[in-house]
C-alpha cells in the first residue's frame, strides 16, 4: 500500500495571532511552526500502517523552502520521502489542484490530509482533492482500517459517529481520534538523523484556480471584564435577565 | 439567477440550522435582488420555509437519501443550482454541510467561504467575514468565481421570521450507483441528546472535576437546562470522557448561546474553539484561571459546591418559569 500524507505548516497551537502590512498578512513573527494537528493524526496512523502492513509512506506540502523544518520532522517521525510543490498556497483550489497533480504521478492507495488546518480554516482540501482525483472521500475520520483494496472508517458526524467503507484509492479527511493523543511520536535522535538523508524532492507548482482572496484580517473585539458573583442566585438571575440565555 | 440554500432535515423535520441560513439566504437574496430557493432531502414542511424568507422549496424524495451520502447529495444539489441558474449556494456548518461543501465547490467550480458569521458586506466581489485562525481572528473573504458557496457558521446569523409559505416542488436528479460508492454501514447516535453543534447551551468540565466518577452533577446540569456536555482536551486525552465531547481548537468548535465551563482552566487552544459562544460562565476555584479574563460571569468557588447548587437553584427556575 503506498500512502501520501498531505502536511499543512501551520502556526503552533499556543500561539498569539497578530495582522501586519495594514491586516492584510498573518505577522509571522516570532511564530513557532508546526505539522497541523489534523494532519500529524493522519501521519501517525499512517506510521501504524507502515509498521503492521508494510506501507509506504510519502508526504506532500505545497509551500516555499520556509516549510522544509515541519517536513524533515515529518519525516523523522518516519515519513519515508517527502514531495515539496514549491509554491505560496493561496487558497483550498489552488492547494488542492497542486496536489492532485503530483497524487496522479504517483500512484497511491490512500491519501491522508486533516480535515482542516487550523491557520485558515478551509476545511476544502481534502474535498476538492478527492473530486479532481475521482477518488473516494470519507471526512473527519476517527478511525481508519484497510483490507485488500477497501477502507473502513468511522467518522464523526453531529450527536454521534457513523461507519462506512469506500473502496480505494481513497482520500481521507482525519483528525483526532484517528490515533490518540498519547500515540504521537516525538522524532527521536535517531530519526532526525535519517530524516537528514530521505528524499525531499521539489516540484514546480501547475498553473491553478484562485477561487477565494482574503483580503483583509481583524482579531476579535478586546472582551468586557469578567462579573463575579459568589451566589447561585445572583448568577441565575443575571442569566435569566441580563444575558437572556435561560 | 437565484439563491439556492441547502436545508438539513432529520427524520423528516427541518434542523434549527436550516431556518438560520434560510434566513441569512433571505438576507442575500434581498442583496442581489433575486429569490431565495431551498433544497432538502425527504423533508416534510417545506411550506413552512417560507417563514424564513423562502419562496420555493426543491424536495428530493427517495428511501436511497435517508442516510446522508455527500457525494450523492453534493451532486443532486449541483444539479439543482443548474436548473435553477443559482449563483449562490448557502449551507450550514454542520458536519454533513462541511462534508458536502467541498465535493459540491469541486463540481461547480465555486469558491467556498467556510464559518461566515455576517450578511455579506459586499456583492460584487462576493466578500464575507468569517472566522479564521480557529476563531482567533477573522477574515475577509472575496469568492472571485462566478459561482459560489457561503457556509453560514452555526448560531451567529440567527433566525429571522418574517411569515409566509413557500411554494414545494418535487425534485429529482440523475444519480447513479457509483454516487453511493461510500457506504453507510452503521450510524450510531446517542438517541434523545442535544449534539453540540446544535445545543444552544453547552455544559462543559475540565480537569478539575478530577476523575470520570464526578460527572454525574455535568450530567445533571446539562439535563435541568436542555444542553449538551462537553469537556477539555486533557480530560478527553485522559480517556474521561469521549472524544466526540472535546471543544477546543484540534476539537470541535462551541457557538452556543450559553457556555458553562467548570473546573477549566482556559488554556488558549481551549479560549478558541470556544469564543464564538455569546455567554460564558466559568466556575472554578482558581481566581487566577485565564478563563476568567475570557468569560462574562463567574463563580471563584468548589465546583463540588457550586454545581450541585446551580442544579437546585435552575428547577427551581425552571419550575417558576415553566
Amino acid at each position: 500500500m503506498k500512502i501520501l500524507v498531505c502536511i499543512s505548516n501551520v502556526p503552533d497551537t499556543t500561539s498569539k495571532i497578530n495582522f501586519t502590512d495594514g491586516d492584510t498578512k498573518f505577522d509571522t513573527n516570532g511564530v513557532q511552526f508546526v505539522i497541523n494537528p489534523n494532519d500529524e493524526f493522519g501521519l501517525t496512523r499512517a506510521m501504524w500502517f507502515k509498521e503492521k502492513q508494510g506501507a509506504t509512506v510519502h508526504i506532500a506540502t505545497v509551500g516555499d523552502a520556509s516549510v522544509e523544518p515541519t517536513m524533515r520532522k515529518a519525516l523523522a517521525i518516519g515519513a519515508d520521502e517527502g514531495i515539496r510543490i514549491n509554491a505560496v498556497p493561496t487558497d483550498g483550489f489552488f492547494v488542492a489542484e497542486q496536489l492532485a497533480n503530483v497524487i496522479n504521478d504517483g500512484g497511491y492507495d490512500l491519501v491522508i490530509a486533516g480535515r482542516e488546518s487550523i491557520d485558515y480554516n478551509g476545511g476544502m482540501v481534502p474535498g476538492i482533492l478527492a473530486s479532481l482525483l475521482g477518488y473516494n472521500f470519507i471526512n473527519t475520520c476517527i478511525g481508519l482500517e484497510v483490507e485488500g483494496d477497501t477502507a473502513t472508517a468511522t467518522r464523526e458526524i453531529d450527536g454521534g459517529k457513523e461507519k462506512v467503507e469506500a473502496a480505494l484509492p481513497a482520500v481521507i479527511g482525519g483528525q483526532k481520534g484517528l490515533v490518540e493523543e498519547s500515540d504521537l511520536k516525538i522524532p527521536n535522535m535517531r530519526g532526525i538523523m535519517m530524516a537528514r538523508k530521505k528524499a525531499l524532492n521539489v516540484v514546480e507548482p501547475v498553473d491553478a484556480t484562485k477561487a477565494t482572496v482574503d483580503s483583509k484580517f481583524e482579531k476579535p473585539a478586546p472582551k468586557g471584564a469578567v462579573k463575579l458573583t459568589d451566589s447561585v442566585d445572583e448568577l441565575v438571575s443575571l442569566l435569566h435577565n441580563e444575558a437572556k440565555v435561560i | 439567477m437565484s439563491i439556492l440554500v441547502y436545508t438539513e432535515s432529520e427524520n423528516g423535520k427541518y434542523k434549527k440550522s436550516a431556518f438560520e441560513v434560510a434566513s441569512y439566504a433571505k438576507t442575500v437574496a434581498d442583496q442581489m435582488g433575486t429569490t431565495a430557493t431551498a433544497i432538502s432531502f425527504n423533508a416534510s414542511e417545506g411550506e413552512s420555509l417560507g417563514n424564513y424568507g423562502v419562496s420555493k422549496v426543491l424536495n428530493i424524495a427517495g428511501d436511497q437519501f435517508n442516510t446522508f451520502n455527500a457525494e450523492a447529495y453534493a451532486k443532486t444539489i449541483a444539479q439543482a443550482v443548474e436548473k435553477e441558474g443559482a449563483t449562490t449556494v448557502i449551507v450550514s456548518s454542520s458536519a454533513n454541510a462541511k462534508y458536502l461543501a467541498p465535493l459540491l465547490a469541486a463540481k461547480l467550480k465555486a469558491g467556498y467561504a467556510p464559518n461566515v458569521v455576517e450578511a455579506p458586506s459586499c456583492t460584487a466581489p462576493l466578500t464575507v467575514k468569517r472566522t479564521a485562525f480557529s476563531n482567533k481572528g477573522f477574515a475577509h473573504t472575496e469568492i472571485t468565481t462566478d459561482k459560489k458557496i457561503i457556509g453560514v457558521s452555526n448560531n451567529a446569523y440567527g433566525i429571522n421570521e418574517i411569515g409566509g409559505s413557500a411554494s414545494v416542488e418535487e425534485f429529482s436528479a440523475q444519480i447513479e450507483d457509483g454516487d453511493f460508492a461510500v457506504k453507510s454501514l452503521e450510524v450510531d447516535k446517542v438517541a434523545g441528546k442535544v449534539s453540540i453543534a446544535d445545543a444552544d447551551i453547552v455544559v462543559s468540565g475540565g480537569r478539575g472535576l478530577k476523575g470520570p466518577e464526578n460527572w454525574g452533577m455535568i450530567e445533571e446540569l446539562a439535563e435541568v437546562l436542555g444542553a449538551a456536555t462537553a469537556c477539555s482536551k486533557p480530560v478527553s486525552d485522559m480517556g474521561w470522557r469521549p472524544h466526540g465531547e472535546h471543544v477546543g481548537q484540534t476539537g470541535k468548535p462551541v457557538a452556543s448561546n450559553l457556555y458553562i465551563a467548570i473546573g477549566i482552566s482556559g488554556a488558549i487552544q481551549h479560549l478558541a474553539g470556544v469564543s464564538a459562544s455569546k455567554t460564558k460562565v466559568v466556575i472554578n476555584n482558581d481566581a487566577e484561571a485565564p478563563f476568567f479574563k475570557a468569560a462574562d460571569y463567574g463563580i471563584v468557588g468548589d465546583a463540588f459546591e457550586v454545581v450541585p447548587q446551580l442544579v437546585e437553584k435552575l428547577k427551581e427556575f425552571k419550575a417558576q418559569n415553566a
